[in-house]
């Protein structure tokens, strides 16, 4: 299997003086169609955890016909674990500014949006003053296109991309049917592109430095680097940015502190790795995709503690909409406490697997669905601590 | 007109009468009230032409809309996996033993409620708490106590 | 324009169904049956219940069937081990969240629920009880509707149903995940919030979550009470519906049979709502005529136009409610129910013999704001409670089944006289229409001398299921006393359902319209269609029961209110006039405005 040894890059944070500016200026002037071949050629997919290619998206919403459409950032990171686009937020706003313009140039938009979650309303005031700014140099540039903020008020499941249109349209942040799908109707029914930070801050450096040098990096099935959010037990917490398609264990080589039992990859929706593992696990497309968090255990961690948290945060941030996930999160969670006290047989552990392999494939929305990535990992994996 | 009503009108002339407004709107009562009284939501209600029980039913659904009252200060511990690690109770006991309730709870004085919330984005830096809009990570119970002091907790 | 035709394989049989169309809708045209929760035919799709999930060839989720729309050589599953596991534990975790207690459940026997818990044969619960104990508490504050959450399976059909076709709100989603739950604003007793108590949740809830308040042990109780002459009246509608709760089709008409089974329950005497359905018309008729003649010639501006009628109780809540600076414009009748009762207490009760006191007036109802109307205090002008209890259609039904009788077995029997004589203007009040059908009928002819212009007496533009119809009857020839109605050209509108009603209301107050007489029925399809009804209600099933409604009318001898023979003896012995001295004490009222939120 292609891998590539842990590298770290700066392509995210990367602040040249004027850079936003000259990538916008230079990038209104080509022609939008090939704005997406570059986007397509670069291999770029989303950042957000879904890792749907940015360019087909951005050419799917341009090829709608309706004279209203708009670009959303989904800036509403809730994934536990996960707190890149903060800082991504903070010290390069710009850039992020910069990537919705584009998108709204190439797919024929009027507005933009920024959807910040409402934990990071600190942020507010200073993205506001940015804010402004930037819309004022886009009058200058006579491009014909407005960014506003949005924010949200607590609930994770808004970022689920169509429970945030919900949210911006006054509703319950409850995730939608699909199909349609956002680039046919999306906020308001309109045509929408919408992308996570990070991966908006990719497109406009990729306009920047074109798309060889960032396919340059990682692998075939995944290209670039990556923003990671590295927490628990580690020494040296943080983000770092990271060229994908490395193995786990160089992960842990670098970040671990020596007695690293687990790695927890793309947040609690994510997958539980043990250390038997680190060596085949692929950190990537092809492997193990993540949104970005690394949440690292060593051997002092009760895995029962950690799938229980993890629970209990989806029993309280399902939407509550739909019947698998609302019950089903519930289930889970009182299911592994009644084995836990002895109440449930080792074998009822089964019975749940089971039932996430109907969340997985019955559950309205990524939420639900995701659910089972945990628990079925932890639980295969440390059973012993799950029982006694 | 009511302070509330000033306001929910001040804020419906900024944001617009639209559907599309309610959560800015609703946002910004919070930010001034700390919760949505039912004369708030009925006001928004009037003002948007819904119905009270869409307006209830859609701020329920937020964390941050409470619909129950809160204290002037609401303050809110990071509960989830990575605070919990770097034991978030520790702050959560020291906290709720300086400001006598429970988590849930607002004090007598309605200076504090004390709240716990799911993953606030400071993974790295935890365990974390949020007083209002203020972010503070890497507390420790004493420097929790300490911040209370700022927001004018009478000692 | 033909629509695009979309070739697919449901369970390896071909078909070709029109763009757009869904899964589900495309499964029913081969009869393969997938079962559903959320979804209902009155209802926009939610897509939440997830039992109605099938498998697509090539995909990774299963699709709920309900809300996916059927593609190009799509390849669907409707029963295959992973949709089988599927639905089993969906059906499994709705148990697990709800009381399980069917013995006890008003609903045992006609649960969605239930059913599938049947079909599925889920025995053991493999799940643990996440019912929380503070839905074990049933909000029994409303004279109507009762609500309890521990039936609820968060379907949300309720609340769209209040959102969606009556624009009431009343009921909302609140809160998220484990906390979800059905509520009202702030959770408020069902009583102290905008509800109308029309019952249309009732009639949409799968399960036992949403039920009327039942009154049947009170009636019974009257019933076994010698002292007590009870008599019942039958509102238009029942007497077309009550047959599906018997193991009937919808439409077939069970008048006779319902009669015959009202005297073996024991009711002293039986009598019919449409005997004053007719004297509402001539008591609107002339309220109407009234009006006109105030505004038009005397151009007194208290009078207000359009004139909206006043015989549906939860349209009058709606506007005490949505509309109050708009009450002036109902027309002050009562409804018939509340006429019926305030005669029955008065002027039949001398005829008969019996003293006021010692009388019990029972209805039979399609509706559950009956249950409202009676109990409120305008409602008592014959110095007692006029209506004692009401009962709804499902309520008879009951009763009946309760009673031990062999319905289908009944020979049909008539009314009783007086107070049980009708006219077909008298039968269609049942249908969204016929009240003004029968008022047009009445009102044209006291002021023309001349039947109205349509073949025989049927006004079909205010007939059928469109939400608002329209009409205009242009007044020529007018007798002498009418000469200011020469040449006007008579404005009407029909609206059922409180959403269609708003959308009215909306246009009146902005001043967009010219009509001169309105008719609301707060429920879709009219009383026919009424929170008291059987259950399951559907368009289709609401037009069965409006035909029923039409033949009972064509087949009727008399056919206008005001050839009602003891419509015409109550006006000579007792009454007077319509919207005399008499009639004002007792047959009309006056509403109040309530909270608008």
């Amino acid at each position: 299997m292609e891998t590539k040894k842990l590298k770290k890059v700066d392509i995210i944070f990367e602040n040249e003086q004027g850079l936003s500016m000259a990538v916008l200026e230079k990038t209104l002037k080509r022609n939008p169609d090939d704005i997406i071949l570059d986007l397509i050629d670069s291999g770029l997919k989303g950042r957000g955890g879904a890792g749907f290619p940015t360019g087909l998206k951005w050419k799917f919403t341009k090829n709608e016909e309706n004279p209203v459409k708009y670009v959303i950032c989904n800036a509403d990171e809730g994934e536990p674990g996960t707190f890149k686009d903060r800082e991504i937020i903070e010290r390069v706003p710009e850039k992020i500014f910069t990537g919705i313009a584009i998108c709204g140039y190439v797919i024929g938009a009027k507005e933009g949006y920024i959807y910040i979650r409402g934990e990071y309303n600190f942020l507010l005031k200073n993205l506001n003053v940015k804010l402004q700014e930037f819309n004022e140099k886009l009058k200058k540039l006579h491009f014909d296109f407005k960014i506003y903020l949005r924010s949200g008020s607590g609930a994770y499941v808004c970022g689920e991309e169509s429970a945030l249109f919900e949210s911006m349209e006054g509703f319950r942040g409850e995730p939608r049917n699909k199909p349609p799908y956002p680039t046919v109707a999306g906020y308001n029914s309109k045509p929408t592109a919408i992308n996570n930070v990070e991966t908006l801050v990719y497109t406009t450096m990729i306009c920047h430095m074109g798309p060889e040098k960032f396919k340059a990096l990682g692998t075939t099935d995944s290209r670039g680097s990556k923003v990671f959010s590295v927490s628990g037990d580690t020494p040296i917490p943080g983000i770092y940015e990271l060229e994908l398609g490395m193995p786990l264990h160089d992960f842990v080589e670098d970040f671990g502190d020596g007695d690293t039992k687990a790695v927890q990859i793309g947040g609690a929706s994510g997958f539980c790795v043990t250390r038997k593992k680190f060596n085949d696990t692929i950190i990537g497309f092809e492997g193990i995709p993540t949104g970005g968090s690394m949440m690292i255990f060593n051997s002092s961690r009760s895995m029962y503690n950690v799938l229980h948290d993890y629970l209990e945060f989806f029993c309280e941030e399902s939407c509550g909409q739909c019947t698998p996930c609302r019950i089903g999160c519930q289930q889970l969670l009182k299911g592994i406490e009644a084995v836990k006290r002895g109440e449930r047989p080792p074998s009822y552990l089964e019975d749940l697997k089971k039932l996430t392999a109907t969340m997985k494939i019955a559950a309205k929305c990524g939420l639900g669905q995701s659910v089972g990535n945990p628990f079925n990992s932890i639980v295969d994996n440390f059973r012993e601590e799950i029982i006694y | 007109m009511s302070t509330t009503e000033v306001l929910i009108s001040e804020l419906v002339e900024l944001h617009g009468r639209t559907r599309n407004s309610l959560m800015p709107i609703l946002q910004g009562v919070v930010q001034q009230e700390k919760y949505l009284s039912e004369d708030a939501m009925i006001t928004v209600a009037r003002e948007l032409n819904i119905s009270a029980a869409d307006v209830f039913g859609t701020a329920s659904f937020y964390t941050f809309l409470d619909t129950i009252p809160r204290g002037k200060n609401v303050v809110r511990v990071c509960k989830t996996i990575s605070c919990h690690m770097k034991n978030k109770e520790a702050i959560i006991r020291a906290l709720e033993d300086t400001l006598k309730i429970k988590v849930g709870e607002t004090t007598h004085d309605k200076q504090f409620t004390l709240l716990t919330a799911n993953c606030l984005g400071w993974c790295h830096k935890g365990p974390v708490m949020l007083v209002n809009d203020e972010v503070y990570p890497e507390v420790t119970p004493e420097t929790a106590v300490e911040i209370l002091n700022k927001y004018g907790r009478s000692k | 324009m033909s629509k695009y035709m979309v070739n697919l394989k449901i369970n390896n049989v071909p078909l070709a169904v029109e763009e757009g169309t869904t899964i589900l809708e495309a499964a029913k045209t081969l009869n393969f049956k997938i079962p559903t929760l959320c979804n209902h035919p009155d209802l926009t799709v939610a897509g939440n219940c997830r039992v109605c999930v099938v498998e697509v060839k090539g995909a990774r989720l299963l699709s709920a069937s309900c809300a996916t729309p059927v593609s190009e050589g799509m390849e669907v599953f409707t029963n295959s081990e992973k949709v089988r596991t599927s639905r089993k534990h969906i059906v499994e975790l709705l148990l697990s969240e709800h009381n399980s207690d069917c013995t006890k459940c008003k609903k045992n026997g006609n649960c969605e629920l239930q059913s599938l818990a049947l079909e599925y044969r889920v025995g053991d619960h493999t799940f643990l009880s996440v019912l929380k104990p503070k839905d074990l508490l049933p909000d029994l504050s409303s004279p109507s509707i009762v609500r309890d959450n521990s039936k609820c399976i968060r379907c949300q059909r309720c609340v769209r149903t209040c959102t969606e076709l009556q624009g009431v709100n009343a009921l909302c989603v609140a809160y998220k995940g484990d906390h979800q739950t059905i509520s009202t604003f702030m959770n408020k007793p069902m009583n102290e919030v905008v509800c109308t108590n029309c019952g249309q949740c009732i009639n949409r809830c799968p399960t036992g979550a949403l039920t009327e308040k039942n009154s049947v042990d009170f009636v019974w109780d009257a019933l076994y009470n010698q002292n007590k002459f009870v008599v019942v009246q039958t509102a238009p509608a029942v007497r077309i519906a009550l047959g599906e709760e018997l193991g009937y089709d919808p439409g077939e008409r069970v008048t006779g049979k319902m009669v015959a089974a009202l005297r073996k329950i024991g009711f002293n005497k039986v009598l019919d709502t449409d005997f004053t359905a007719d004297l509402t018309i001539l008591e609107e008729g002339f309220e109407l005529l009234n009006r006109l003649k105030s505004v038009l010639v005397d151009q007194d501006e208290t009078v207000k136009l359009p004139m909206m009628t006043s015989c549906s109780p939860g349209w009058i809540k709606f506007i005490e409610h949505i509309y109050p600076e708009m009450l002036g414009n109902l027309s002050t009748c009562k409804s018939p129910q509340q006429m019926f009762g305030a005669l029955a207490k008065t002027y039949y009760a001398e005829k008969v013999n019996v003293k006021a006191q010692d009388m019990i007036v029972v209805s039979i109802m399609p509706c559950t704001a009956k249950k409202f109307e009676c109990d409120r205090p305008e409602m008592r002008d014959s110095g007692f409670k006029d209506v004692d209890f009401v009962l709804t259609t499902r309520e008879l039904a009951l009763m009946i089944k309760q009673a031990g009788i062999d319905f289908r077995s009944l020979e049909p029997e008539a009314y009783d006289s007086i107070l049980g004589e009708s006219t077909g203007a008298g039968v269609i009040f049942g249908a969204t229409g016929g009240v003004m059908e029968a008022a047009l009928r009445t009102a044209y002819e006291v002021v023309t001398g001349r039947e109205v212009p349509f073949t025989n007496l049927e006004i079909k533009p205010v007939r059928g299921m469109e939400g608002v119809k329209e009409a205009s009857i242009k007044i020529k020839n007018v007798k002498p006393e009418f000469a200011h109605l020469e040449g006007v050209e008579l404005n009407v509108a029909v609206a059922h359902g409180l959403s269609n009603a708003r959308k009215v209301m909306d246009d009146v107050r902005d001043g967009k319209t010219n009509y001169h007489f309105i008719e609301v029925m707060g429920c879709p399809g009219g009383c026919l269609g009424g929170g008291g009804q059987p259950i399951p209600t559907s368009e289709e099933i609401r037009k069965k029961r409006a035909e029923a409604i039409y033949d009972e009318d064509h087949n009727m001898k008399l056919r206008k209110s005001h050839e009602n023979p003891e419509v015409t003896a109550l006006y000579e012995e007792f009454l007077g006039v319509p919207n005399g001295h008499k009639s004002h004490d007792l047959l009309h009222t006056h509403y109040k405005a309530r909270i608008r939120y």
